[in-house]
């Protein structure tokens, strides 16, 4: 699903150029459960952003569902984003002017799809987070977890390839952040690759693959909570 | 261009946001209300100013004869002098292209009674083409004539205000018979005058009859002439400078001699009417531009400002799959159909205050005060085309940066 090959990314700052991204070798197949671990200037949101489409690489080859990702303009990336990618934020990023169900409905708006058909489908995906009742309410009246379960419902209702959260429990306390890790697992268990970012251990825990980074480079791939029960 | 979908994200983003709403369309609103407002006023002053010259023909060049004050030629100072029909003839033969109409003018003060009420009134001896230097018409009845001219009739026609004070309401003058200084006068006609009461209380009669009549001479006291309209204001002024060169000759009166024969030229008037109304448009367009140019500064600033504010929805909207012309497009569209109706609101606030102070404002010298609907339409359109030029750069750079920054920005 997502194959990179001696992927390397720098910033410009100022006469210096900051070498984020060093060669990075990493393959994640369908219906996988990664957490990317390590601490902040380790490059992981430099990998993400790389992954989901935010940000180009300089070096290497990126393949995203098969294709090789080169050449990359605006609108062609917000175009394989709307069709590939569902993102979760640390920090929900809901519009704070739309209530739960438009904020799930819009990325269906911008794929062209039409609006009675937009509104049921973000039904189905709020009430599949629990949120049916709160299908109404404005990002305001909702605590931090209902607001991550309504940005994770925002990112599958496109039915993306993957599901890429930038520390999604960053923002929500330890409890809050076990239900929503539940969820994300339960999204996992119905075949959606769903790739993590964190820097805490006891939410990597939680995935089924762990890959550590330091400093720009890989230092381990693990895989952990074999799936013999699932 | 944008289906019923994108006017509902825009119109969900005007309705949800209205502080950013009201703050763009007031600042709109409140330019055109102000323009509208200012260039009404502009107009109603330079309608006053019109109007005070619009009361008789603007084409009109009067020759007033008095005493001479040097003496020239043998002849002493204070000599008196008199134009007579010969006098006319000459005026006419020598600047026959130049004129449209002449007319012979004397005036005397006589009491005009009918039946028992009598009063004092002006009694103009004139050539039937006064009415068209006086722009007067009938109200009844008819104008004098050339036939009462050749016929020496003795016949008159009454100032409306004249007819007023003598006549019973509901009366016809026509036809009736008044005494003027003693002489039994047939009314043929009433006319109007736009000059105002005072000059609908002058009384015209045959200039032949005056002369028959009072004295049984040929003498003129004054002569009026129409020039062709055709001439330019500089043409109008050389030919009443020469005129009045040539009089000056013909009667031996010294060409610096300021007295003797006064030419009073309304081409010189009208200059100067040019040139005044000239300076208030001048006004209106100084204010009005800055008016505008308040109006685009504060337009550009509050798009400029909204796609600072919304950088992080943009980010948002562009994560999830929106692309920079959808961006650009939203934020265009929004702004111009706020600006649109905000300018259209501010015309109607404008033209409503002015029609409403319209009455109050006549004693200020501001009359009529009105706006040319097109003007203002343009300048609505320049504030909404500027408002999307404003916004478009601030928009294609929103369109352009990438989401994870526009995220993190916020």
């Amino acid at each position: 699903m997502i194959k990179i090959e001696n992927l390397h990314k720098s910033y410009p700052m100022g006469d210096e150029s900051l070498h984020v991204l060093k060669g990075l070798d990493l393959h994640i197949k369908e219906g996988e459960f990664v957490s990317i671990m390590g601490s902040s200037g380790s490059g992981k949101s430099t990998l993400l952003n790389i992954v989901g489409l935010l940000d180009v690489h300089d070096e290497g080859n990126y393949y995203l569902n098969g294709q090789l990702i080169e050449n990359l303009d605006e609108k062609k990336a917000a175009l394989l984003r709307n069709k590939f990618l569902g993102f979760v934020f640390q920090a929900f990023n809901l519009i704070t002017y739309k209530n739960a169900l438009e904020n799930v409905a819009l990325p269906l708006y911008y794929k062209g799809v039409g609006r009675k058909e937009r509104q049921k489908i973000a039904m189905e995906y709020l009430e599949k987070v629990g949120l049916g009742e709160w299908a109404n309410h404005l990002p305001s009246e909702l605590s931090g977890g209902q607001k991550q379960r309504v940005a994770i419902a925002r990112a599958l209702v496109t039915n993306p390839k993957v599901v890429l959260a930038d520390e999604p429990t960053g923002a929500l306390d330890s409890s809050t952040s076990h239900a929503v890790m539940e969820l994300l697992k339960e999204i996992n268990n119905e075949g959606m690759t769903v790739f993590v970012i964190t820097h805490e251990e006891d939410i990597a825990a939680e995935t089924d693959r762990i890959v550590r980074l330091k400093d720009g480079i890989i230092i381990s791939d693990e895989k952990v909570n074999k799936k013999v029960e699932a | 261009m944008f289906d019923l979908d994108g006017w509902q994200e825009i119109f969900q983003s005007i309705g949800k946001n209205k502080l950013r709403t009201v703050l763009s369309g007031l600042t709109i609103t409140f330019a055109i209300m102000l323009f509208t407002i200012l260039l009404g006023m502009g107009n109603g002053l330079k309608n006053t100013f019109a109007s005070f010259f619009s009361r008789d023909a603007e084409n009109a060049i009067f020759i007033m004869p008095n005493n001479t004050s040097k003496a020239y030629r043998g002849y002493q100072s204070g000599r008196r002098i008199e134009l007579r029909n010969k006098d006319v003839d000459y005026v006419l033969e020598n600047y026959q292209g130049n004129i449209e109409h002449i007319i012979r003018r004397n005036q005397r003060q006589v009491d005009i009674t009918y039946k028992n009420k009598k009063s004092n009134y002006s009694l103009i001896a004139v050539d039937p083409a006064i009415q068209f230097l006086e722009r007067a018409s009938p109200y009844e009845g008819r104008f004098i004539n050339k036939l009462d001219l050749n016929k020496r009739s003795k016949v008159i026609v009454l100032g409306r205000m004249t007819k007023k004070d003598l006549f019973p309401a509901g009366v016809s003058a026509v036809g009736k018979y008044v005494n003027v200084g003693g002489l039994a006068y047939k009314v043929v006609g009433v006319f109007t005058d736009p000059g105002g009461d005072n000059e609908e209380r002058l009384n015209y009669i045959p200039i032949t009859t005056s002369q028959a009549l009072y004295g049984n001479n040929d003498k003129v006291d004054q002569i009026n002439i129409l020039y062709n309209s055709k001439l330019s204001t500089a043409e109008a002024i050389a030919f009443g400078n020469n005129m009045l060169r040539d009089l000056k000759d013909r009667f031996d009166i010294a060409p610096r001699d300021q007295r003797a024969i006064r030419v009073q030229n309304r081409a010189e008037g009208v200059q100067a009417t040019k040139q005044t109304s000239g300076a208030l448009d001048m006004i209106v367009i100084i204010i009005s531009i800055g008016t505008l140019i308040a109006g685009i500064v504060g337009i550009s600033n509050i798009m400029i400002y909204i796609v600072k504010e919304r950088t992080k929805e943009l980010g948002i909207r562009k994560a999830i799959g929106a692309t920079p012309n959808s961006i650009v497009k939203m934020i265009m569209f929004e702004s111009m159909f706020i600006t649109s109706i905000a300018g259209y609101l501010g015309m109607l606030i404008g033209i409503g205050v002015l029609s409403y102070a319209a009455p109050g404002l006549e004693k200020y010298f501001i009359k009529d005060p009105n706006v040319d609907t097109g003007i203002v339409i343009f300048a609505t359109v320049l504030l909404v085309i500027s408002g999307l030029i404003a916004g478009y750069v601030p928009a294609r750079r929103a369109g352009k940066i990438k989401p994870i920054v526009a995220l993190n920005d916020a």
